[in-house]
């Protein structure tokens, strides 16, 4: 019963409750603080980065890191700025993995609120399209998106959002299913609410835990595969500074000019490695019972 | 157990038809297929014979049903680049894909499973904290990335590992130890954690209490139960093991299906492409079906989902 009360007059007072939690459960330092960085670096690329980043000036070709103060991080085989290269490929892995992670939860969300309420083949179906999506490995289909439509942002950002909305859509509809029995639901179908309100304003709210715990896990991974989909050549042009990209261009001159693929390859891991960190802080804090995701 | 296998099984059909629609429709939503036989001295007129030969005058659905008859047969048509039957390359390439894969696949139980245990038994060591970062890592960095870095470190500064192509038993060693390390990241953690749970119940208390041995509590009482569920998750990961063999491939130059797949898209070489995404495919799901009804064998709980 105590859920229930709970649940009834949650909403968004777990929401609020976040910063005062915050400081009970010691946020976690480290990872808020890179994320931090990789937020501001993507907002505020044009103005952090020293640099045009696909500027080009063979003169300064190959510096490494340190050998020449005004690349602070070194330049790649065509003389472009790493560091400013790094800060724009924040923006794109953001970009991109956000694009894709909104619109993944989006679609799985309003799907797993129509399967979890309506019952029947409405469910039937959207499952059985979450099993298909889940069943199938990224990477593939990633290329059959890819043959049919190109390489290309658009075309990644369709392939991410078409393997993570069924994670959403499966969680959404547990909720929902445990959320429509509660005595809430029944007085305001009883009280003659139409079902959209009811959904809207009764049972989404309180998936917005399940909501923030799953996004905050997925990051990390949607990053991950964003960068691999680049690093295979199928999403943006080659010389676009992505970190995937990035590290593809250093693959070859690896003997010669090491940090062309090292440092990228450090910015993803210790990004996706914040990220996933905050999210366990994040699911622990919010709603331990999600600990089995 | 029966309608249980029977519902699976029947799930993978459908899977497997919605891949070949998909694939299908790949070749026919990006252009004709003819146009890109044609030679630069075709006639309006051969394009028309070939169009018919082809069969691409007849209605789509009809096509859809040659075009499975024409996989049940393996025949995927002829590489366009390479001019030789894109099953005879399947054949080729296949077996690599599956020694590495299966090479992993043993890396990941052979050296996942005793780490995760060792973990557990010596919690709080140097080597929990090894096997914490281990895992962590490797969920956290990017296969492509570390594979490379491994080149760098072991091929060419070293000089003690090949790093390119296929060969010796050798040549396994760094694209298998990449590809195995994320499902090996998750054995080591769940092994650890169930063989924790394991050591913290009544029965090894008890084994204790008897004056038993450390050593005979543990090898003897705790370690069966505790790798069951390790042993079952192992499985799931074999299917995951080929959605990385992609980039691993293309990394090491492994002659696989993964990297002819690649290649297959870039060049737009549809008869490749149809090949390997349907193998791939069809092996994935296979696999996935294998181990669901195995783990509902080992857990009767799951079965009545």
């Amino acid at each position: 019963m105590a859920a229930s009360l709970n649940l009834a007059t949650g909403r968004f007072d777990r929401l609020l409750a976040i910063p005062r939690r915050a400081k009970k459960a010691h946020l976690p330092w480290f990872p808020v603080i890179i994320m931090t960085t990789v937020v501001i670096c993507a907002i505020f690329a044009p103005l952090v980065a020293p640099h045009d980043p696909t500027e080009i000036s063979m003169l300064d070709a190959k510096l490494a890191p340190g050998e020449n103060m005004s690349y602070p991080l070194g330049t790649d085989i065509m003389g472009r700025d790493m560091g400013s290269r790094l800060i724009y490929g924040a923006r794109t892995a953001l970009f991109i993995s956000l694009i894709a992670l909104g619109t993944g939860a989006f679609v799985g969300t309003v799907l797993g609120l129509a399967a979890g309420f309506r019952a029947g083949w409405v469910d039937i179906l959207i499952m059985r399209a979450a099993d298909a999506a889940l069943g199938f490995p990224t990477i593939l289909v990633a290329m059959i998106i890819v043959t049919i439509l190109g390489a290309g942002i658009g075309n990644i950002i369709l392939a991410v959002a078409l393997t993570v909305w069924a994670r959403f859509a499966r969680m959404i509809r547990g909720d929902v299913l445990a959320i429509k029995e509660l005595d809430f639901v029944t007085f305001a179908k009883i009280a003659g609410l139409p079902t959209p309100s009811i959904i809207a304003r009764h049972i989404f709210p309180n998936t917005i835990n399940t909501l923030m715990v799953i996004t905050s896990l997925q990051i990390g991974q949607v990053i991950l595969l964003e960068a691999s989909l680049s690093f295979l050549g199928l999403g943006l042009p080659p010389g676009d500074p992505a970190w995937g990209i990035m590290v593809s261009e250093g693959r070859s001159v690896i003997l010669d000019v090491w940090w062309l693929a090292l440092l990228p390859g450090l910015a993803i891991t210790a990004v996706v490695l914040a990220f996933n960190f905050f999210g366990d802080w994040l699911r622990d804090t919010l709603d331990p019972k999600l600990r089995r995701i | 157990m029966q309608r249980f296998i029977l519902v699976r099984v029947f799930q993978g059909v459908i899977t497997l038809l919605i891949l070949s629609l998909a694939v299908f429709l790949s070749v026919h939503l990006t252009g004709d297929p003819a146009l890109y036989l044609l030679g630069p001295d075709d006639t309006q007129k051969d394009y028309e014979q070939l169009k018919k030969n082809m069969g691409l005058d007849r209605p789509l659905p009809l096509q859809y049903v040659s075009f499975l008859g024409n996989i049940a047969r393996a025949d995927f048509g002829v590489s366009q680049l390479r001019g030789q039957p894109a099953r005879q390359l399947l054949i080729e390439r296949f077996p690599a894909t599956l020694q590495l894969a299966g090479a992993a696949f043993l890396l990941t139980v052979v050296v996942g499973i005793p780490l995760g245990i060792l973990s557990a038994v010596k919690r709080d060591s140097i080597l929990d904290t090894l096997g914490k970062f281990f895992a962590v890592a490797g969920i956290a960095a990017p296969s492509f990335w570390i594979a490379i870095m491994l080149i760098l470190l072991f091929g060419a500064i070293l000089g003690w590992l090949p790093t390119f192509g296929a060969g010796g038993i050798d040549h396994f060693i760094l694209p298998a130890f990449v590809l195995s390390w994320h499902s090996m990241a998750g054995v080591v953690r769940l092994a650890r954690s169930s063989m924790l749970e394991v050591l913290d119940s009544e029965y090894v208390k008890f084994a204790r209490i008897k004056g038993l041995s450390e050593r005979t509590v543990i090898y003897k009482h705790a370690l069966k139960n505790g790798v069951i569920p390790v042993m079952t998750f192992s499985g799931l990961t074999l299917a995951g093991l080929l959605n990385g063999s992609v980039v691993v491939e293309v990394v090491f130059a492994w002659p696989g299906i993964g990297r002819l797949m690649l290649q297959g898209i870039n060049t737009r070489d549809f008869p490749i492409v149809q090949a390997t995404v349907l193998t791939a495919g069809a092996f994935y799901i296979a696999t996935s079906l294998i181990v669901d009804i195995l783990y509902a064998y080992v857990n009767p709980r799951i079965r009545y989902d």
